[in-house]
């Protein structure tokens, strides 16, 4: 089966003041086309850092060594030019806070149009088109009239339906989604992880899914890659993950997910 | 909206009433009398007494406020039968110096200091910006160091300084421009760029310093936003980057700012147009305070005052139209 994405051994040094560091150690997964990967870990575990990797925008200063291959293709090394034209085409991103990621200044259809135009050749009047088919794609009622809005006058799960759409609207092979679901609450949460194990479905994108959350990774991944302090502690499908953690962190973060039959009241439960 | 400039109008007002009494009763009550002044070192009792009373001052106070005021609005007459004078609104009284009328003195100079703003504005906002924005997009390099520290210097510079320095370096080691004098720009376009060449870069070296650092660190900050993350995750080009996604959102802010000194520098530049012998308003202030020129300097306050709170209102309306959050719905 050909991979659609491959990590190999991939190292992301930062300069510091008392030397080198490395912020992420000999990391390596892969995956698979219409497939979700997790990547679980908690703040400072690397795995943000690593899917910044592949979309080539780690900080400046950082250096990387190793492997990432999308579609076949070496990314590492790659100029900034090229890199801009993975980005969005290839692979997109969408990310924990989507108030903050949207620029408050423009519409969200200018923002989604001018993502399209950066990568396709046509009129506004033509991306605009695209954006409101993008939009009405996850679920915005009166898309028409919404892509002349501003992210503020959205609320927060539209808000991730916005970015959803706009990191979707140029067909890209791989998405990224670091903490997609982390600012939203329970309810909002279920519903964007179904809307985008529904787009997948669709559209056969490969998926990284970035999260603390082991509970979210249960309902969406088919494999796991468990990161602490930027090295891989475990990497398997998900069943394997949660039946039999080879590895005490994993266990350890099992463990720390709240379950129905803790001593939670009744009233808390139901929903 | 309508609503809300409604308000900010009715602010407007009560402020302007505001200052205008306080400057009235600074100037009219706590400075010598205006009276003993104009009539001069060969002044009899009987002739105090005539001015006092073609100029009002012999009534109440509340009295004098309420003709100043009046006056503003409908005009006034001062004296009566044969020596009736007649100061059609606005009417800011009489100079106790020249025996002119002190609007026709604001008509007369205001031109002259909304030259040396205007063209010291764009210097300012063309040089601070640019310098500015290269600063922070070469962040940590040398240009940036460089840039900085003379921002830093250039903004501890005092005027009078600068302006002293640069007419020795420019006028009398140097001799590329003419000894500052007015020429309107009808009779001479060579001669009056010469002409407000120095004030204009001599106001603007202060301003352009801050802006440069405002700039700087504005857009510093912006570039650190996690929607400029998303743009860059987007694939888009590094010019798009940084003209629609950090520009906009970084200069807003300095909108504001800009609005505010604008203003002020329209009541007149004191000590440029002093230093440079300009006849704008700074300069008449700077006079009618030397000489205790009661009627001028009122006007002069008022004239500044208005300037600073028309602006005041004339940005935040600039910024509702240009931030989508305070747009009011």
């Amino acid at each position: 089966m050909s991979e659609l994405l491959a990590v190999e051994d991939l190292t992301i040094t930062f300069p510091t003041g008392r030397g080198p560091v490395d912020v992420v150690k000999d990391v390596s997964f892969t995956v698979g086309r219409n497939e979700t990967v997790g990547i679980v870990g908690e703040s400072g575990s690397g795995k943000s850092m690593t899917s910044l990797a592949v979309m080539g925008l780690l900080p400046r200063g950082a250096v990387t060594r190793g492997s990432i291959r999308l579609d076949g293709v070496e990314l590492l090394g790659r100029g900034e030019g090229e890199m801009r034209r993975v980005r969005g085409e290839q692979a997109s991103m969408i990310f924990q806070d989507p108030l903050s990621s949207l620029n408050p200044y423009y519409t969200v259809g200018l923002q989604i149009e001018e993502m399209y135009r950066a990568h396709r050749r046509c009129g506004r009047q033509e991306a605009r088109k695209v954006a409101v088919e993008a939009l009405a794609q996850v679920g915005i009622p009166e898309p028409e009239r919404r892509a002349g809005h501003y992210p503020h006058q959205f609320s927060g799960g539209q808000r991730q339906r916005v970015m959803i759409a706009m990191a979707l609207v140029c067909s890209p092979k791989l998405l990224i989604a670091d903490e997609p679901t982390t600012a939203l609450d329970v309810t909002v949460q279920a519903q964007i992880l179904r809307l985008l194990a529904d787009l997948q479905r669709e559209t056969g994108t490969g998926m990284v899914f970035v999260t603390h959350d082991l509970a979210v990774i249960s309902s969406i991944a088919t494999r796991v890659l468990v990161m602490r302090r930027g090295e891989q502690v475990e990497y398997g499908t998900a069943e394997q993950v949660f039946a039999e953690p080879r590895h005490a962190y994993t266990r350890m973060l099992l463990e720390s997910i709240p379950r129905i039959d803790d001593e939670l009241p009744a009233d808390e439960v139901t929903s | 909206m309508a609503r809300y400039l409604a308000g900010r109008i009715a602010g407007l007002v009560v402020i302007l009433f505001l200052i205008c009494l306080f400057t009235y009763l600074i100037f009219f009550k706590l400075s010598p009398d205006p009276a003993l002044m104009i009539c001069g070192k060969t002044c009899t009792p009987d002739r105090v007494a005539q001015i006092r009373s073609v100029l009002g001052l012999d009534q109440p106070l509340t009295e004098q406020f309420w003709n100043f005021l009046s006056g503003l609005f409908a005009g006034r007459d001062y004296g009566s039968g044969a020596n009736l004078v007649h100061c059609s609104a606005p009417c800011f009284g009489y100079s106790f110096q020249t025996s002119q009328s002190v609007w026709e003195m604001i008509l007369d100079r205001l031109p002259v200091s909304v030259t040396v703003a205007v063209g010291a504005a764009v210097l300012w906002l063309i040089v601070g910006i640019a310098a500015g924005l290269l600063s922070a997009v070469k962040e940590g390099t040398w240009w940036d160091r460089t840039a900085m520290g003379l921002a830093l210097g250039g903004s501890s510079i005092p005027n009078y300084v600068l302006a002293l320095a640069l007419q020795y370096v420019l006028v009398v080691r140097l001799q590329v421009l003419p000894f500052p004098a007015a020429v309107p720009f009808s009779d001479d376009p060579v001669a009056w760029f010469q002409s407000y060449l120095m004030p204009w870069i001599v106001l603007a070296t202060g301003y352009a310093c801050l802006y440069a650092r405002l700039t700087r660190a504005n857009v510093i900050d912006t570039l650190a936003e996690n929607f400029m993350r998303t743009a860059r995750s987007k694939g888009l080009r590094p010019a798009l980057l940084l003209r629609r996604h950090a520009l906009r959102p970084a200069l807003t802010p300095i909108t504001t700012i800009f609005g505010m000194d604008f203003a002020a520098l329209l009541g007149g530049a004191l000590i440029t147009e002093t230093v440079f012998g300009l006849n704008g308003v700074g300069k008449m202030a700077a006079d009618s305070i030397a000489k205790n020129d009661q009627p001028v300097i009122m006007a002069v306050t008022l004239l500044a005052a208005f300037f600073v709170v028309v602006g005041n209102v004339v940005v935040d309306l600039v910024y509702t139209g240009l931030d989508p959050r305070v747009r009011v719905r």
